[in-house]
């Protein structure tokens, strides 16, 4: 589904990504671990298509198609969802607004005809359900003055909204008590499915105890050290990262 | 927004060529402004005595004041000598079927959601009888006089309701107001006239039907709306589809008198031609507009959309003189390329426990100057006086600029006044989560802009406001990125 090969990109003159090899197929979750500033936001933020990061060098395949010749948008028609680490305000716009024009753009990308307002709202209904967000919520401008926990609740319920074939998930984890993390955790969980891949960019273990992960990458200064198991996240929460930075020779 | 400009000016310079404006001139007035001039649009428009004076009178009193400067806005000087001041109302040129239509003017009124039928009224579409303007126009008239409410042209009211005219004109904005008020005194062309009387409530939208045959009034409109005790009117000016005109100056007047419990609604939607993207040509837009409360429990509000014209000079005011009257005043000014827009409000606190409320937006993209300018004033009288102003500035991109004159005078120590303002920028973190929910662009600007001007749009009728919210997305298209 997702092939990255050698993928080089740097902001202003910085180099952060110096080479990521990653493949990703359907039905899988790979976790993305690594200490501060080691480039696992930058990739995240690559991906999904932000203008501030240059790509320098590599390739990303995504079921076929070449991502960085895409547009953000386009990319997200096709089937990319970033869920943010810090979502952004925007006052004035209802969710249901806001993922309506969403919805029906990514449709329209597809050839698929607009869902009318009941359509709309029946799935709408549906999805809020699944992650136990509350329609008050939904009709409040996006974002604004929620609390961190409503922030990632609703980016977890845009991501069940828009049926992405790959997520990523932007240290979805911080800012979240425990009982927060494990409805968000559940939400990703009941989206789960054998046609769609998520990656969980973290920081902690923590929230692999509730998104169980097939395999666990170690980023550090802007590569991939280490790739394993979900053990390997016990492991570097048991030892840390110095563990890492002493094994590898750069 | 260039793209637009440039449909626009592939579809007048068409209409050029074909000579339709050159033609038909016979019956105008030579250049230039004097008494003679005057005189001459009075009888053209034979007028009574009475009106020819207050004419006069006002141009008299033109002449003695200088153009006012305090404005935040530069244009070339005036030559008020070099234009022409009366011309007799045009036809436009007939065209069989919008299918002759420049097919780039379709989508602007496409993208605009104007009705097939609205399309044809305004591109001059000869239309059939049944959706015929004008027989639409004397059906709703019917309705209206049943009820006894009055609307008609400026210059039929002249004739048919003279002693309304003679009581009413000048009573909110007086000939001496100001240098343009004074001018537009002198000279005014044509506009509209309304009249509810006591205890009516206007079943429509006024002007929704009339919005076009009202297009052709000259460049110095005239408005004048009354609103008997107890009665309420909601009054709807302007139109979302481009407009241009080859006058450069525009000066109206507008004036609104309210007696006690009476409620008057006026909502604009200004879209005048706005020069092209290198700022030439364009509108200047400078306009008067005044409601009087004068009962106790009188209410006016203001909405205004203010996309168009190359500069805009526009402070519709309130002067709350009953007791518990109430203005209010939402406004949102777009400004792109090189728009200059100066406006805002006046609310002027008389009576006890008048309350008045500002809503401003203002947001400018391009190298375009956006200011709000308002004052509240509260009197000795004007016990338990309140006023809450909220004045908000959104820029995109970083060559416009965004001002705020709020001036406050109190002489009410009972009074309540409040005042916000906020200025913020369209984020590139805020395009980005829409593009990255699929979203293009263009939508997302759209999207941000009308979520940040929607409790203004909220008080436009229905209709309107849809067509108010694509406008605003036609407006700033092209301005990111």
């Amino acid at each position: 589904m997702l092939k990255i090969t050698n993928l080089h990109a740097k902001i202003e003159d910085k180099d952060i990504l110096k080479g990521i090899n990653l493949e990703v197929k359907p039905g899988e979750v790979h976790a993305i671990m690594g200490p501060n500033g080691s480039g696992k936001s930058t990739l995240a933020s690559v991906l999904a298509g932000r203008e501030d990061y240059e790509v320098t060098e590599g390739s990303v395949d995504f079921r076929g198609k070449d991502l960085l010749e895409l547009s953000p948008e386009d990319r997200a028609r096709e089937g990319i969802f970033l869920a943010f680490q810090y979502p952004v305000e925007i006052p004035g716009v209802s969710t249901t607004n806001f993922l309506k024009t969403a919805v029906n753009q990514i449709r329209e990308y597809r050839g698929l005809d607009p869902l009318d307002a009941v359509a709309f709202l029946t799935m709408m209904k549906q999805k809020m359900k699944l992650v136990e967000i509350d329609q008050s919520l939904l009709s409040r401008s996006l974002n604004e003055g929620f609390s961190g926990g409503e922030k990632k609740r609703n980016e977890i319920f845009q991501m069940a909204m828009l049926e992405p074939k790959l997520a990523i998930l932007d240290e979805t984890d911080s800012g979240l008590d425990i009982d927060a993390l494990k409805v968000v955790a559940n939400g990703v969980n009941q989206l789960k499915s054998k046609e769609n891949a998520t990656i969980v960019v973290t920081h902690y273990q923590r929230l692999l105890d509730y998104i169980v992960p097939d395999f666990v990458h170690i980023l550090y200064n802007g590569r991939i050290v280490k790739s394993g198991d979900k053990d390997l996240a016990l492991k570097l929460e048991k030892q840390g990262y110095d563990w890492i930075k002493e094994n590898v020779s750069l | 927004m260039s793209k637009d400009n440039q449909i626009l000016e592939e579809f007048t310079s068409r209409e050029y060529e074909h000579g339709w404006s050159i033609d038909l001139d016979a019956d105008q007035a030579p250049k230039g402004l004097n008494e003679d001039i005057v005189r001459f649009i009075s009888a053209k428009k034979e007028e009574p005595e009475w009106l020819l004076e207050y004419r006069l009178k006002a141009y008299r009193h033109w002449l003695k004041l200088t153009e006012p400067s305090w404005a935040n806005v530069k244009y070339p000087k005036i030559d008020f000598q070099d234009m022409i001041y009366y011309s007799a109302p045009k036809t436009k040129k007939k065209i069989n079927s919008l299918d002759e239509l420049d097919p780039e003017m379709r989508a602007t009124f496409e993208k605009l959601g104007i009705s097939l039928e609205e399309q044809k009224r305004l591109t001059g579409v000869a239309v059939d009888a049944v959706f015929d303007s004008v027989s639409v126009a004397t059906t709703f008239k019917d309705k209206l006089s049943e009820l006894g409410i009055i609307f008609c042209s400026f210059s039929e009211a002249v004739k048919d309701h003279p002693e309304l005219i003679k009581k009413y004109l000048g009573s909110v904005v007086p000939a001496t107001d100001n240098y343009y008020a004074a001018l537009n005194s002198a000279v005014f062309s044509d506009g509209s006239f309304c009249y509810v009387p006591e205890g009516v409530r206007c079943p429509m939208e006024l002007s929704t039907y009339f919005r076009i045959n009202a297009a052709n009034t000259g460049q110095f409109e005239r408005t004048l709306i009354i609103a008997e005790p107890g009665s309420y009117v909601s009054y709807l000016e302007g139109c979302t589809a481009p407009m241009r005109d080859e006058n450069q100056l525009h000066a109206a007047v507008v004036e609104i008198y309210v007696k006690g419990h009476a409620e008057v609604k006026y909502s604009t939607v200004q879209n005048w031609y706005p020069g092209d993207k290198n700022g030439k040509g364009g509108i200047y837009n400078f306009v008067t507009k005044r409601a009087l409360c004068a009962g106790d429990f009188s209410k006016i509000s203001w909405t205004q959309v203010e996309t168009g014209s190359a500069v805009t000079w526009k402070y519709p005011s309130c002067i709350l003189k009953g007791d518990n009257s109430i203005g209010e005043f939402y406004s949102v000014a777009v400004t792109n390329n090189y728009q200059q827009a100066d406006t805002g409000t006046k609310m002027l606190h008389l009576g006890k426990n008048t309350k008045s409320r500002i809503v401003s937006k203002g947001v400018s993209a391009g190298k375009s100057q956006n200011s709000y300018r308002g004052q509240v004033e509260v009197h000795s009288r004007a016990k338990g006086a309140r006023n809450f102003s909220q004045c908000d500035s959104l820029l995109m991109g970083s060559e416009c600029g965004a001002h705020t004159f709020p001036y406050i005078d109190v002489k009410n120590n009972s009074a309540q006044v409040e005042h916000e303002a906020t200025t913020s920028k369209i984020g590139e973190d805020q395009i980005f989560y829409c593009t990255q929910r699929g979203i293009d662009e263009e939508s997302a600007v759209a999207l941000i802009v009308n979520g940040y001007c929607k409790e203004v749009l909220n008080q436009l009728p229905m209709e309107f406001a849809v067509e108010a919210q694509k406008l605003l997305a036609l407006t700033l298209e092209g301005s990111v990125g």
